[in-house]
């Protein structure tokens, strides 16, 4: 059978992530082009009622394995490499995420089968799925096919469409032995939330902050014009991860997305990681000291020059303008 | 303990990047550099090296490259590795991801390492997957994109973002852990450490030397292909503005947000 698995990850409470709903939908209308089913994996105490609403986006079949524990790569890879080998699954597909990432190449190695990722879009060539990549940059794309199958398709966040269907899967258990070295990882907390809360999805204008506000207190003047501009902040990976800002304002592969009306990039790169999380935006505004930052490439209006001494000066332009 | 750290040679982030059209390769030629993700898991074994929580006896560079691949072996050890390995063989070139990650878990068997640290990405393209390639291989327990790492009772407890927030998972070892740029602030090598780098021992192997199947790598024995390299679709340029009176700048900015009904 020419059919395609994915993984459906789900948090503690059991909701389904929505990339893995986009993954499921793309694999349902693939796997349609080339005749076969799409299968979803799904880990954990989830009920039956719950695995078969996956079905709603495109799944035929839900291969559940009950003991196998949600949130660790390995497990899942033993889970998923016993599925495709039993059922003869031609593909595995994933959604964007960390996870993904990591399941996908674990499958490269356990079944030998050629792996690609960051991927936009997936086509239909002589009855073979052939993924399209991004490279360098995004300045060209890359058709990949793969010599043997399986094959493994890691997307880039957001790549896959969820399209609801209304329909309902079958849903089957699964028994898994784990490898000796999957249980050797651990999790000891799931999920942790640092900093304050804000809801950074729902704001029709985000100043974004990165590393070239140079230190935590950059971020005072990327608050400051938000204020002014009636918005919200938003920060890049590379900043949360250092601490200036709290994770819940991240934007991109491990973050939120976001499409705002405006989003003004204040130095910030504008790596892919970055990117994918607010290209959609409507209106991109950049202000980078290097002439050279990839974000220049897809804003809409771009400012080479030093933001300290733009940021401040437009934020008074703009408070002044609101007053007058 | 012996700590392996992988790391690659990467195009200079300055230097424009092309694809050959014959070979449908990343073109390789000029200026090159330590991939700077690697740098970090450097770092970050130097870390643990000199944290004490644990000994270590060794701390071992390793690549899979062609001649010029050195060159990051003696910046690597000059960032504290104490020696290197280098697999280099004609065989091995156009090896895509399942193929890169054999090789280098057949040459760090042979190293044995109790842990292998490596960048979460590299600078021309492999991102996030090596890791957990090599891991499955080495069958090893394996962590990605890991932003801190502690030393407690012989195991690793890392923390990383994911889909969710922060994890922390503890982690067994031998282990595979990639590290996010986030983990650290590599050091400055020292004069004298870029000086000695090319006197610390480096290994030469080829395929042969550490039990890669011939069959398994290269262009003939990777199991993707590029089919087409193609222009992504178009997207207008916008327009850029060079500060050079800021209070005009800011003038032109305001008038672009009005135009379109943002302010």
């Amino acid at each position: 059978m020419a059919g395609i698995l994915t993984y459906a990850l789900h948090d503690d409470e059991g909701n389904f992530n929505k990339n893995s709903l986009g993954a499921i939908s793309e694999s349902k209308k693939l796997a349609d082009q080339i005749g076969g089913n799409a299968g979803v994996m799904v880990v954990g105490d989830i009920s039956d009622e719950a695995c078969a609403s996956l079905g709603n986006w495109g799944a035929a079949k839900v291969y559940r394995a009950k003991d196998v524990p949600e949130g660790l790569a390995q497990p899942i890879v033993d889970a998923m490499a016993k599925v495709i080998q039993d059922e003869g699954f031609s593909y595995a597909l994933f959604g964007g995420g960390l996870l993904g990432f990591e399941i996908g190449a674990g499958l490269t190695a356990r079944l030998g089968a050629g792996v690609t990722m960051e991927v936009t879009q997936v086509k239909v060539q002589d009855g073979k799925l052939v993924a399209e990549r991004p490279i360098l940059q995004d300045s060209q794309i890359a058709d990949v096919g793969y010599v043997s199958e399986p094959g493994i398709i890691i997307g880039r966040l957001n790549a896959f469409d969820t399209v609801e269907s209304g329909g309902t899967a079958e849903v089957v258990d699964v028994q898994v032995e784990l490898s000796s070295w999957s249980t050797k990882a651990t999790m000891v907390q799931r999920g942790e939330q640092r900093g304050a809360d804000v809801n950074i999805e729902d704001a029709d204008i985000l100043v974004g902050g990165g590393r070239g506000l140079g230190a935590a207190e950059g971020f005072k003047q990327c608050e400051e014009l938000a204020e002014a501009m009636g918005g919200a902040v938003a920060a890049t990976r590379a900043v949360v991860d250092a601490g200036w800002y709290p994770y819940s304002t991240q934007i991109g592969q491990t973050g939120k997305t976001v499409a705002p009306k405006l989003y003004l990039a204040a130095g910030i790169s504008g790596a892919i990681q970055h990117k994918v999380g607010m290209q959609s935006s409507e209106n991109i505004l950049a202000i980078n000291k290097d002439q050279n930052a990839p974000i220049f490439e897809f804003s809409d209006l771009g400012v080479v020059g030093d933001l300290h001494k733009i940021v401040p000066k437009l934020t008074e332009a703009i408070k002044a303008k609101k007053g007058g | 303990m012996k700590i392996c750290v992988l790391v690659k040679e990467v195009p200079d982030a300055a230097v424009q990047k092309r694809i050959d059209s014959n070979t449908m390769r990343l073109d390789r030629s000029g200026e090159k550099n330590l991939n700077p993700f690697d740098t970090h898991a450097i770092e970050a074994a130097m870390q643990i090296k000199e944290g004490g929580a644990i000994p270590v006896e060794e701390v071992v560079a390793v690549t899979m490259g062609p001649d010029s691949a050195v060159r990051a072996l003696h910046k690597a050890v000059a960032l504290g590795a104490d020696r290197s390995v280098h697999l280099s063989d004609d065989a091995l070139a156009g090896s895509d991801v399942c193929a890169t990650g054999y090789s280098l878990a057949k040459v760090l068997e042979s190293e044995s390492p109790d842990l292998v640290l490596l960048g979460q990405q590299s600078d021309d393209g492999e991102c996030y997957t090596i890791g957990a390639v090599v891991a499955d291989h080495l069958q090893m327990p394996s962590l990605t994109q890991v932003i801190k790492i502690d030393v407690t009772d012989g195991k690793l407890r890392c923390e990383r973002q994911a889909e969710y927030g922060y994890d922390t998972v503890e982690v067994e070892l031998p282990a595979v852990i990639s590290v996010g740029d986030a983990i650290n602030e590599p050091r400055y090598p020292s004069l004298k450490a870029i000086m000695g780098a090319k006197k610390k021992p480096l290994d030469g192997k080829a395929t042969a030397d550490v039990g890669i199947d011939g069959g398994q790598v290269g262009e003939a024995g990777s199991k993707t292909s590029v089919l087409a390299l193609n222009p992504p679709p178009a997207k207008e340029a916008g327009e850029i503005i060079e500060d050079e009176d800021t209070n005009e700048t800011v003038e032109k900015i305001v008038a672009w947000l009005d135009e379109r009904k943002l302010i």
